[in-house]
């Protein structure tokens, strides 16, 4: 077991020092790797972020019931007794001179308002249900329409529906965009390897000549694309965190403008790790398919 | 220790490299192998190797069919040879001693231990205190006593040497086959490809001369342990 676990230390020098030898090689390769893992990274911080933006804005989620201009005082208590009995969340009740009000403190509308006749809004209820998903806000919706006196239910559930199909469909992009950039890690670790090899065949023909294995062989090139990988992946992390840096400043001018508050959200200690183990499994891959093909030229 | 028995080389171009090889080492014995260039002493030694395989016939290396072999299994078999190459084969890109530590590493001889095995190797060889030389910083002679040191810190059972005195002056040559005699005092089985008449007229060994592919035997006038250098 120690005499294992010696082999590997061995092997994992022999890469890290390999790694070393050529510092300027080593660079640019994690810099493409790097680059090659920033971008579906970037593209999966943003849709994360999307996803946070919206579940953060209540507004999306509400229902809004506009009663007939004629509903009287008890017509309202039945309403509110009707959703008390949906138990459909909380609500709130606008009186139809509150909302009047409302509208005449937004700008420039006061002197549209006061050449009205009469106030021209009804009362409305303004319900967010506890239910918030898409499927269950239209089925509320419906049934709230077929109450008396319910003049016109609004619900932004077609915006909602939009939004979550546009995020599901850059989930979907971000993910071929994945898989194209995994590829192209696995290509780059192949051809490092194959120049380690090309640069080594005097070694590693001696090594065959007295007695090596393939796998004493091939150990310290698998931690090469390893750790070539695993470094690629926090070059990536590095590059994704120093992007976010720099847009969180903007966006949160953005959200103020918008009179909301939103944070980037950055990429977390466990992300940066797992965006690590992406990295060296890809890179020990690329790295195992090119000694396999590669070695088996030197006899 | 070897044992080849109707050993038949043939190269996929037609040519007979060895034709009916048949011959016996026992244990701790030193033997010549002999012959003019492409007599086919380098097949021979690639088949005692591993590196190529017989056409027909058999070679049995300290009870290992080599025939029978599996691919995977040739590298501990080598690992049991010392084998020295015509073209030595040292790594110039690294130093002495880490040439002599990379069998060592091979066969994961304990890392804390394999300098001092190493050092050891080297002092053997006539080359003490030389590990942190580059090889090129080494004379002909002392080039072919490190790759002697390489082949045989493993204390191989059987050494396997090809033309290892070959481009070197006489005085070197004999230095280098006291090397072996040592090896074989100690019960080493020894043997060495050469086409040098000056080091067989010597030591008047056995030796085994192969021509055109075929092997003819030719015992020892005297016995080995009295031959004076």
């Amino acid at each position: 077991m120690s005499a294992w676990f010696a082999q590997h230390l061995t092997a994992l020098r022999d890469a890290l020092r390999r790694l070393l030898a050529m510092p300027l090689n080593t660079l640019l390769s994690l810099l493409v790797i790097g680059v090659a893992l920033t971008l579906p990274t970037a593209g999966w911080l943003t849709i994360e972020n999307l996803r946070k933006l919206t579940g953060d804005t209540p507004g999306v989620q509400q229902i809004s019931i506009f009663l007939a201009l004629n509903a009287s005082q008890s017509e309202v208590g039945e309403i509110e007794s009707r959703l008390q009995q949906a138990s459909a969340g909380s609500w709130r009740f606008v009186p139809r001179a509150e909302a009047l009000k409302r509208l005449q403190e937004a700008e420039g509308m006061a002197e549209i308002i006061g050449s009205l006749p009469k106030n021209p809004l009804p009362d409305a209820f303004v319900v967010t249900p506890a239910d918030s998903r898409p499927e269950s806000l239209e089925s509320l919706a419906t049934s709230f329409s077929t109450w008396p006196k319910v003049a016109h239910v609004q619900l932004d559930s077609a915006w909602v529906k939009r939004l979550d199909s546009l995020l599901r469909l850059g989930k979907l992009i971000v993910m071929l965009l994945a898989v194209l950039f995994a590829g192209a890690l696995v290509t780059i670790t192949f051809n490092t390897i194959r120049l380690q090899i090309l640069a080594q065949a005097a070694e590693i023909e001696v090594a065959k000549l007295i007695g090596a294995t393939d796998t004493y062989i091939q150990r310290p090139l698998h931690y090469f694309g390893l750790l070539q990988g695993a470094l690629g992946g926090l070059c990536a992390a590095l590059l994704v965190t120093a992007g976010s840096h720099l847009l969180t400043p903007p966006v949160a001018e953005l959200a103020r403008l918008y009179g909301t508050s939103f944070t980037l959200q950055g990429l977390s200690a466990n992300d940066i790790v797992v965006l690590a183990a992406i990295g060296g499994t890809l890179g020990w891959l690329g790295a195992k398919i090119s000694a396999l093909i590669h070695l088996r030229r030197i006899s | 220790m070897i044992t080849a028995n109707a050993v038949t080389k043939r190269y996929p171009e037609g040519h007979e490299a060895l034709k009916n090889v048949s011959f016996e080492i026992t244990a701790g014995e030193m033997v010549f192998l002999t012959g003019h260039s492409g007599a086919g002493k380098s097949t021979l030694f690639k088949l005692l190797a591993a590196i190529e395989r017989p056409t027909s016939g058999s070679i049995v290396i300290n009870g290992q069919n080599l025939s029978a072999l599996r691919r995977n299994a040739i590298p501990y078999l080598r690992r049991k040879l010392g084998l020295i190459f015509q073209d030595q084969k040292l790594l110039f890109d690294r130093s002495v001693l880490d040439n002599v530590l990379l069998p060592l590493s091979i066969v994961g001889h304990p890392t804390k231990d394999a300098p001092r095995r190493a050092q050891a190797a080297l002092a053997k060889v006539g080359l003490p205190g030389r590990g942190k030389a580059f090889p090129i910083a080494l004379s002909g002679g002392e080039q072919q006593r490190l790759a002697i040191a390489r082949a045989v810190v493993n204390r191989p059972a059987i050494i396997l040497a090809d033309e290892p005195t070959a481009n070197l002056d006489a005085a070197s040559a004999i230095e280098i086959l006291d090397i072996f005699r040592a090896f074989q005092q100690v019960g080493v089985t020894v043997l060495i490809a050469t086409h040098d008449p000056l080091i067989l007229a010597r030591l008047k060994p056995r030796i085994l001369r192969l021509d055109k592919g075929e092997m003819s035997e030719q015992m020892p006038d005297q016995p080995l342990a009295g031959a004076t250098p």
